[in-house]
């Protein structure tokens, strides 16, 4: 069965979590919070999935602070992170282009991303756009920086980029992005054209494993549903009727 | 003895010119019928400290000429996109934008809280965000070799102005798990509230309410306001009005479309939908 564009991302995001303990949802985030729901189902909620806003039943009862104290102390093991430029070292930058404090072009801000890309041990970069324009050789403004000096604290940082057209994951040690997958219906030649940081690849690079049968129906249903409360426009656009 | 309950165009009488004012974010009991009050006022150059991050009273405040300085980690709509009036004004220049992280904003409240000068914060480290910072400093962790540490200084609003789901005879205000109002209001000077139902029975005494429930030590004033969150949601009691929110994302793209909408909804007294 032909998967749509954002079901290859969250079966792609899926993947990357899985065995995960506890799985962080911040703002803005309905992919990567598909994704950490569909997760829990198939661990048979052996992962935990605490999303930012979810609007009944917040995990969180101390308040927005909370999420970020229980990053501080290594109690949650996988965020999302996104970034309006994404460089080849894994910067990212949620700020603004050309010029600060006065940039040409204004994003809302950094939110938690300074914190949490230090002190979640793995943390996914998305960003459905790839192109050019966003994946750039280095970032106008680094909300968080993608590596540290060795003396920094960090238990934290980026272990992976998913794009709609692809996945890289990220190499501490040589601080650049590898070709993992490719999206079915996506190629070499075409990432290379759209991406403006240089990356390392294997000769032959596999597809992006999808999702089908069971895992599929889960995803389209109940996953779904439960999405819609916290994600109620992204829900019926990507998941159609009967949701929401 | 306890707090007053005033008007919501009295509340708003008592915020001055320039002051520091904490908001809380977009899904977390927004004082919206306090802020249009505000901006009818005419209040002027008040910085807003969106704790941690800021949405559409602080958009609107921006867009109605109010506001001089903005310190948030980010300026959102959330679904609705980008904060128009603020986008605008970053880029024009004509509000000052100091970026911080999420939990660097709490950290600065909660060492307003204890009284102490500043707090650390793990993090940032490297990031653009601190090397702006010209009031945060790097040490090395006294009690470890070779650790550098952020220090965050303090932050002690003027106001923390907030909409509660209850408030009691006494001016105790009950904001259940929406932690973030009480530490704006344990750090600022004074907290204005206004609440959406006002009970008869007292919040504090009840064991199962207390916890939620800010003490009126913390509060200047009070003001009666039903549905003073709209078109902001309030916890289980009613959603965002997301048409409006959508709307006026739309009218707030332009000056003009930002002056309509002020007209309609907010210089003349807004009809919750």
């Amino acid at each position: 069965m032909e998967l749509a564009p954002p079901e290859v991302q969250i079966a792609a995001i899926a993947r990357l979590i899985a065995g995960a303990g506890h799985v962080a949802v911040g703002a803005a985030s309905p992919i990567p919070a598909a994704a950490a729901l569909l997760e829990r189902v198939r661990s048979g909620g052996r992962t935990r999935v605490s999303i930012l806003h979810r609007r009944r039943g917040n995990p969180f009862t101390e308040g927005s602070r909370e999420l970020f104290d229980l990053a501080g102390q290594g109690r949650i093991d996988v965020f999302f992170l996104g970034g309006a430029q994404i460089d080849g070292e894994a910067n990212i930058n949620l700020v603004g282009i050309g010029g600060y404090p006065v940039p040409k072009v204004r994003f809302p801000g950094s939110f938690g991303s300074a914190f949490m890309y230090f002190s979640v041990p793995r943390v996914i970069l998305y960003r459905e756009e790839h192109s050019t324009r966003v994946l750039v050789e280095r970032v106008d403004f680094v909300s968080a920086p993608g590596v540290s000096a060795e003396n920094v604290h960090r238990p934290g940082g980026p272990v992976a980029l998913v794009t709609g057209r692809c996945v890289f994951v990220f190499e501490r040690v040589r601080r650049r992005f590898r070709l993992a997958s490719l999206h079915p219906g996506h190629t070499v030649d075409e990432v290379i054209a759209n991406t403006g940081f240089a990356f390392d690849r294997p000769e032959r690079v596999p597809e992006t494993e999808t999702l089908s049968g069971e895992a599929l129906d889960l995803l389209r249903g109940p996953v779904a549903a439960e999405l819609a409360e916290t994600y109620p426009e992204f829900a019926r656009r990507a998941f159609g009727a009967g949701v929401g | 003895m306890g707090a007053p309950y005033v008007s919501v165009a009295e509340l708003a009488e008592r915020i001055q010119d320039g002051s520091l004012i904490a908001l809380p974010p977009d899904y977390s009991l927004v004082a919206m019928a306090a802020v249009r009050a505000l901006v009818r006022k005419g209040v002027r150059n008040l910085h807003v400290l969106g704790v941690p991050v800021a949405g559409f009273p602080a958009d609107v405040l921006i867009g109605a000429g109010s506001v001089a300085a903005i310190e948030t980690s980010a300026v959102s709509l959330g679904e609705a996109g980008f904060a128009p009036a603020f986008t605008r004004a970053a880029t024009a220049g004509t509000v000052r934008v100091i970026d911080a992280t999420c939990p660097a904003i709490h950290t600065a409240l909660q060492a307003a809280e204890k009284g102490v000068p500043f707090l650390p914060l793990r993090g940032l480290l490297g990031s653009d965000v601190l090397r702006h910072r010209d009031d945060w400093r790097v040490i090395g962790n006294p009690f470890a070799a070779n650790d550098p540490i952020v220090l965050i200084p303090a932050i002690r609003p003027d106001v923390a102005l907030f909409h509660a789901r209850f408030g009691d005879r006494e001016g105790n205000v009950w904001v259940g798990r929406r932690r973030e109002l009480a530490t704006i209001a344990h750090a600022a000077h004074t907290a204005l509230v206004t609440v959406e139902e006002v009970r008869g029975e007292s919040l504090i005494e009840d064991e199962t309410l207390a916890p939620g429930t800010i003490s009126s030590v913390y509060v200047g004033a009070l003001a009666h306001a039903p549905r003073g969150a709209w078109p902001l949601g309030l916890l289980d009691l009613y959603p965002p009005d997301e048409a409006h929110l959508a709307e006026y994302a739309r009218m707030a793209r332009t000056a003009e479309g930002f002056a309509s909408y002020l007209a309609r909804h907010v210089l003349g007294e807004p009809v919750p939908a």
